[in-house]
């Protein structure tokens, strides 16, 4: 059994005036598959270096099972790190490429053996175990890597940007199976990314993380569908959220000419605030007709097999004003999408309105 | 239209092919030199008489290791120097290719593989091992983790008869202020397991001397990594009757080729405990001095090398008093230059003039202990010439060790392995389903949302 808990834990570097890591409360279940994900230098990787034991532990605690390792010593940790050695030797066999770590933390070479053909079955490699590396496509390349992995059978997985050095195809590809193969060994994982979309393909759960501080951990679809404030909002979904401004008003929130119907309760959350943020996804706009719905200035339409995205700005948007105006982002059917230039009338599915207290930037429950 | 990323550009490379696949570019621009090996297609192109390394890459990456490596270069640790990076690369059909980085070939510089293609000496290895160690160091006092330390990633140059070792790939580099202990820990735990593999390849390639263990040489690099360490920035307590100690860890740290820029000292309330502790070092203290001195810009054991011989300069024309600088100049102009100057045209790209002073002191050396008297070193630079440097390979364009590298599949890239007669494919289940009936995922940078709520609803 092999949870992973993270309790108030929190690093400091020398020399930082705040912490990278702030008061981090996470907890990882057996088997699960876990995406810490944020932009550049919110604290993933120190993150996953602390629970590694390599990044010294200022305050709180890291538990692996029921062990506390906040002090322990890396090998002491019984996980791998799974980091971007890819190279491959070519005068070493394929086996030899996946089982060497083994060899060099002493293991027998029977048991190296055994362990390295289970890998290599897992992994379709059967085949390949006594050839030279030097044939090999870049996706079996990326088996044999990920066989490398496999083979130290350790309790917990930690991966930092594995793929951020492959090309697009290949990336989706590896994201699929290192994915697969999680499932069916269960071992848990912790992985980080900087690349929402691979976290939401790959997580069972994703912990969205900004400045050192944990802004929500959920599963893929709970972060999109219910984001707890408007850094998640934003970061999640691609296209991004829409997140407009408008003003409270007796039913909705009026943006524009427009009230956008918002249910009572939720105005009521809304202490004092004469400002809201709205947030609609792109494919919950339809086109409206009549004075129904937010208006927008088309700029450009693309059209993507069933759908057409469509861009533009607030109708009524000065046009000296266009190019620093936020844009407004709408998935629409595309069997009859609006011309650029025209203005049209976007329509929200209330179901799926999200709304933000400007001042603190949280969902209004 | 590509465009260029860089300080200035060269305008001789705005010609290049840079409409064409790295891996297509046609072979009479290229030239076939030993290399590590390499996940991204890597070439090495001439370029009137300079050469140049360039590799393709993916854009944040290119600009990454563009900015780090200038970075490196401004911060005076050894690396190879960033040239540029190309973007908005298109074929003539309009496929986008991948940005291409650009870097100045290292002259005379030496990758691990053509250094062991030979076999090598237990020797030998323990002064790469010793060059890959200062590397290190160096690169972690001035708060750069590297992230993937290997030997493909080294590069070594002769320096008086060991090696300086030079950083060729920082595309997972970062750097800060300071590196925590984490951080270099996760560096070394990196370099185990990348040199581990690698001296195993070596191994099995019969390139390794019998004698050599790969598991001692990883463990002899953590151990002398660690000792060195402990010496640039560890702490010492000692008794205030031991003033001297302050003293000798300044020289012992010269020494090792450093520089104290800072110690700290401190003393307890009596003042009898002393704690001394470097907080600033730098690296280069015999190079720098003799740069200072004559102009010459060589390795740290070069420097170390010059620096002896023109003390001995110095006491031999009995000038102990003369103004250092002065006797400087005149060393450079009696001593040093002509033997280098004498040196034919067709042989000077066989070893740099410091490296080759270096040796022709040694040879001298050798020549006086035969003859029980002192050779004159005119005498010595044209014997050597005659009887060593003629029979060596030319090194500031390494072409040599290829061969012994086995026939390679590509000459141009020893990551592709060997041509032998393994012609038939292996029984591959992942990818004969693969080309059968997965459909290709469309290359959109959207979130597929409702393929993700089919998938996990
Ligand atoms: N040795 C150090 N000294 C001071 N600050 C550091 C040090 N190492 C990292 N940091 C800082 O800690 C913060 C978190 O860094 P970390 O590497 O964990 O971020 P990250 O989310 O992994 O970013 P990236 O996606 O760029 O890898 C950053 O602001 C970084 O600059
Ligand atoms: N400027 C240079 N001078 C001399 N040799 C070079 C230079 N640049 C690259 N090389 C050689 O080419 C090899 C491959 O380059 P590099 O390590 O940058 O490629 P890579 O694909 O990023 O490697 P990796 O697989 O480690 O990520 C190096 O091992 C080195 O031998
Ligand atoms: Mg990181
Ligand atoms: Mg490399």
């Amino acid at each position: 059994m092999a949870t992973v808990q993270f309790t108030d834990a929190t690093r400091v570097y020398p020399g930082a005036d705040h912490p990278s890591v702030d008061k981090l409360n996470l907890d990882i279940g057996d088997g699960e598959f876990m995406v810490l994900v944020g932009p550049s230098g919110c604290g993933k990787s120190t993150s996953l270096r602390m629970l590694a034991g390599l990044e010294e532990v200022n305050a709180g605690s890291i538990h692996i099972g029921d062990r506390d390792v906040t002090d322990l010593p890396p090998k002491d940790r019984d996980i791998a790190m799974v980091f971007q050695n890819y190279a491959l030797y070519p005068h070493m066999t394929v086996g030899d490429n996946m089982g060497f770590a083994l060899k060099m933390a002493g293991v027998s070479k029977a048991e190296r053996q055994q362990r390295v053909e289970e890998a290599a079955k897992l992994l379709g490699l059967d085949d390949f175990l006594n050839r030279k590396p030097k044939a090999l496509s870049g996706g079996q390349r990326q088996r044999v890597a990920m066989g490398r992995a496999i083979v130290r059978s350790p309790q917990v997985f930690l991966m930092d940007e594995p793929l951020s050095n492959l090309d697009a195809k290949l990336r989706v590809s590896t994201r699929t199976q290192i994915a697969a193969l999680q499932t069916r060994l269960g071992v848990t994982t912790v992985y980080v990314t900087h690349d929402q979309v691979e976290a939401m393909t790959m997580g069972d759960r994703v912990a969205v993380m900004k400045d050192g501080v944990l802004m929500q951990v959920d599963s893929p679809l709970a972060l999109y569908d219910n984001p707890k404030n408007l850094f998640v909002a934003g970061f999640i979904g691609s296209p991004a959220m829409n997140l407009i401004e408008g003003v409270v008003s007796a039913d909705g929130i009026s943006v524009g000419d427009y009230v956008v119907p918002v249910p009572r309760e939720t105005l009521a959350h809304a202490a004092n605030e004469k400002n809201l943020v709205l947030g609609i996804r792109p494919e919950n706009f339809d086109l409206g007709s009549g004075n129904e719905g937010i208006g927008i200035d088309v700029d450009v339409v693309e059209e993507l097999g069933a759908d057409a995205f469509i861009y533009g700005t607030l109708a009524g948007t000065p046009d000296i004003d266009k190019l620093t105006a936020q844009q407004i982002v709408g998935r629409i059917s595309s069997r009859t999408p609006p011309h650029r230039g025209t203005t049209v009338r976007l329509n929200i599915d209330p179901e799926h309105v999200h709304v933000f207290s400007k001042a603190t930037g949280n969902r209004l429950a | 239209m590509p465009r260029f990323l860089s300080a200035k550009t060269d305008t001789r490379l705005i010609t290049l092919p840079w409409e064409t696949p790295l891996a297509e570019w046609p072979e009479e621009m290229l030239v076939a030199l030993p290399r590590g090996i390499s996940r991204h297609v890597v070439r090495f192109v001439r370029v009137g008489k300079e050469v140049f390394a360039v590799k393709e890459v993916l854009e944040h990456l290119a600009r990454h290791e563009y900015r780090l490596l200038r970075d490196l270069t401004r911060l005076d640790t050894p690396s190879v120097e960033a040239v540029g990076v190309v973007t908005d690369r298109f074929t003539p059909d309009g496929t986008v290719l991948d940005p291409i980085l650009i870097t100045r070939h290292l002259q005379f510089s030496l990758p691990y593989r053509s250094l062991f293609s030979r076999g090598v000496r237990q020797d030998t290895v323990n002064r790469l091992v010793d060059a890959m160690v200062v590397l290190l160091a160096r690169l972690h006092l001035i708060g750069f983790l590297w992230g993937d330390v290997s030997l493909s990633n080294t590069l070594f140059r002769r320096d008086a008869g060991a090696f300086a070792a030079y950083l060729v790939d920082a595309e997972t580099g970062e750097l800060h202020d300071q590196l925590t202990n984490g951080q270099r820990e996760h560096d070394l735990t990196i370099a185990r397991t990348n040199l581990f593999g690698e001296f195993c390849d070596l191994e099995a390639g019969g390139l390794l001397d019998e004698a050599l263990d790969p598991l001692v040489l990883v463990e002899t690099i953590e151990s002398r990594y660690r000792e060195l360490w402990g010496e640039l920035t560890g702490v010492e307590e000692f008794d205030g009757s031991e003033m001297h100690r302050i003293e000798s860890r300044v020289r012992r740290l010269n020494a090792l080729g450093f520089d104290v820029a800072e110690l700290d000292i401190t003393t307890d309330f009596a003042g009898s405990t002393i704690r001394i502790q470097p907080k600033v070092v730098d690296a280069g203290h015999h190079s720098r001095r003799l740069i200072r001195l004559t102009g010459l810009d060589t390795e740290e054991n070069q420097a170390r090398r010059l620096l002896n011989d023109l003390d001995y300069y110095r006491a031999r024309t009995d000038q102990q008093n003369a103004d250092e600088s002065i006797v400087a100049h005149q060393w450079l102009t009696n001593r040093f230059e002509p033997v280098v100057n004498s040196v034919p045209a067709e042989m000077r790209a066989k070893l740099e003039p410091a490296e080759l002073y270096h040796e022709v002191l040694e040879h001298r050396w050798f020549l006086s202990e035969r003859a029980g008297n002192e050779v004159p070193v005119d005498q010595a630079a044209r014997s050597y010439m005659d009887t060593v440097l003629s029979q060596l390979p030319d090194e500031k364009l390494n072409l040599s060790g290829m061969e012994a590298m086995g026939p390679l599949a590509n000459p141009f890239d020893p990551s592709q392995g060997f041509v032998d007669d393994e012609v038939d494919k292996p029984y591959d289940p992942w990818e004969t389903e693969s080309d059968d009936d997965t459909p290709e995922e469309p290359a959109t940078p959207y979130l597929d949302i409702a393929a993700l709520r089919r998938a996990k609803g």
